[in-house]
């Protein structure tokens, strides 16, 4: 049981922690102010330019995968995705935007390289299934776009930047019911950062990032943002 | 976004994009077996409609139900309205009964305004007198832009009775913030003596300026709101300004011919140009429901914002709107 978690997390979370300079152990502690609470609610919808680092003391940003790092990552959870569903047999990759798109892009062209087989990829936008639509203004609709063959029967991969909350997720699954009845649908994602409010769990991490929540976590790459890097914006306590 | 949707003239540029690409993803969704969306569930939405309307209500209606909203209809016929209840004790009652959104129609000009002084709720007008209608302005521009790809630089062509057409007016001001160049062509005695403030182009033969038109949009000859005789005969108005297959044949090749419904065949529009390939009569109605589903999503979707106090009422403004 136990190594099967280990062998489904992408690194061990002990060293990561390490490797990131060690982040205090951090209890869920109370939450000092109003804004760190709402990005509590705002789940892995981090990264872009609007997640400023304005909570408070002093605003900092540190970089914590380069790009080479990044490619490497993307890569091993190719394999690792390969590995797990028996060379990619009836998966299909789709992706929740913004960055959550690009990033199965990415997957599906090292798992062409790796294999040679092709993987459908697509986009799932959670957004009109998310349970917290009324605290925040309304948030603009992004592009749904399931492939050909649609999901009946087969392992769907849902693929995002930032696992956080688990409430897009929780959203996605939702979504995706709509739209078919896969075989099996499995989680990846870039960064997992902890917090979770809902029992949702990955099945490829790329890096594990044990955060403190009034820190966010901003995924750039190139598709979108025009470079490759994961940032953590906020205070050091 | 504004809290309501009243109008078209006071529809920013980003806000009506933001509307047509949102239109665009509700589309998308009439594709799937499972067209609901738990998105609204537990807001109520009330179509209050004084005015015969079978098309805009219904669309309404599917629009709300899709995104799980509770939909209550509301028609002046057989209800409280018919008794002598004024538009304001009518709008209260709704509130009271807790509707997040009202969708009004109306033949006073105005109606929506004043409602939208009086409820906390969002007010969407569904056509009011012969003011605006900018649900159907939305659709249009959303069809035009799915079918020619842009409405930036297009030259779109309104014709017939003008004067008395909500869709009109509200076509002018979206097109013209959606950066197309609008041309009416009307008889004389249907243009309002306004039009030549409104940033449009007018001419009073058709043929001539068919062959330049992107868009050529028919607008039905409003008989009911028709207090003068407007023009001598409707065969003469047809033979000027009716849209039959020899004038057809002079648009460009790409160019749509619309039309708001509900049709006249054989008046300004002949039955063989209505079925043609580039009559998009149809496709509207379709993506009615897809616009008004994301102006619905875009009023009720997130929090609500500063809760914006019904404005008391000025003096001078204590005029009966009902008619």
């Amino acid at each position: 049981m136990a190594d099967a978690a280990r062998r489904n997390y992408g690194s061990a979370p002990r060293s990561d922690a390490a490797a990131t300079g060690g982040s205090p152990k951090h209890s869920p502690a109370p939450v000092p102010d109003g804004d760190a609470g709402a990005a509590g609610t705002d789940g892995p919808q981090t990264g872009g330019p609007e997640s400023g680092a304005e909570a408070g003391g002093r605003p900092t940003s540190r970089a914590v995968l380069a790009p080479a790092d990044l490619a490497r990552i993307v890569s091993r959870m190719a394999h690792q995705i390969l590995e797990k569903t028996s060379g990619g047999d009836g998966v299909v990759l789709l992706g929740i935007p913004t960055r959550g798109v690009p990033l199965a892009a990415r997957l599906a062209a090292r798992i062409h390289d790796v294999e040679g087989v092709t993987v459908p990829t697509g986009s799932l936008d959670p957004t009109m299934y998310r349970d917290d639509l009324r605290l925040k203004a309304v948030r603009p609709l992004r592009v749904t776009d399931i492939p050909d063959g649609g999901i009946d029967g087969r392992v769907v991969i849902l693929v995002d930047d930032v696992l956080y909350s688990g409430r897009t997720v929780r959203a996605a699954l939702d979504a995706l019911a709509e739209y078919g009845r896969p075989r099996a649908v499995q989680l990846a994602v870039l960064v997992d950062r902890g917090h979770r409010e809902l029992p949702i769990r990955a099945d490829y991490v790329g890096k594990n990032m044990p955060t403190s929540r009034r820190e966010k976590v901003a995924v750039r790459l190139a598709e979108t943002d025009g470079t490759d890097a994961v940032l953590i914006l906020g205070d050091r306590p | 976004m504004n809290r309501h949707l009243l109008s078209t003239a006071d529809l920013r540029r980003d806000d009506a994009l933001l509307i047509l690409d949102t239109a665009e993803q509700m589309a998308r969704l009439a594709d799937r077996s499972v067209k609901k969306l738990p998105t609204l569930r537990g807001r109520t939405v009330v179509n209050l409609f004084f005015e015969d309307s079978t098309r805009t209500r219904t669309s309404f209606e599917v629009a709300a139900k899709r995104l799980s909203a509770d939909v209550i209809n509301f028609s002046a016929k057989g209800s409280s309205v018919s008794k002598g209840e004024s538009l304001k004790d009518t709008a209260l009652t709704l509130e009271a009964m807790g509707a997040d959104a009202v969708v009004i129609r109306h033949s006073a000009s105005g109606a929506p305004h004043r409602l939208a002084g009086w409820v906390r709720g969002h007010v969407l007008n569904a056509g009011d007198g012969t003011h605006e209608h900018p649900t159907q302005a939305l659709l249009d521009a959303f069809t035009i832009r799915r079918r020619l790809g842009r409405l930036d630089g297009l030259a779109v062509t309104i014709v017939g009775d003008v004067l008395h057409s909500r869709v009109a007016r509200s076509n002018v001001w979206l097109l013209r913030t959606l950066g197309a160049k609008v041309t009416l062509v009307a008889p004389p005695t249907l243009l309002p003596h306004a039009v030549a403030t409104w940033p449009v182009e007018v001419s009073y033969d058709l043929d001539t300026v068919l062959p330049a038109s992107d868009v050529v949009m028919m607008l039905r000859v409003q008989r009911e709101r028709m207090s003068a005789a407007f023009f001598p005969t409707e065969r003469e108005y047809s033979r000027r300004y009716g849209l039959d297959a020899d004038r057809a044949a002079k648009l460009p090749p790409h160019a749509l011919v619309m039309h708001p419904g509900p049709m006249v065949r054989g008046m300004e529009i002949a039955s063989d140009v209505a079925d043609s390939g580039r009559s998009t009569v149809v496709e509207q109605v379709a993506n009615g429901v897809s616009v008004r589903m994301a102006c619905l999503y875009l009023l009720l979707g997130g929090a609500d914002g500063p809760a914006e106090e019904p404005h008391e009422q000025r003096p001078h403004e204590r005029r009966e709107v009902s008619r």
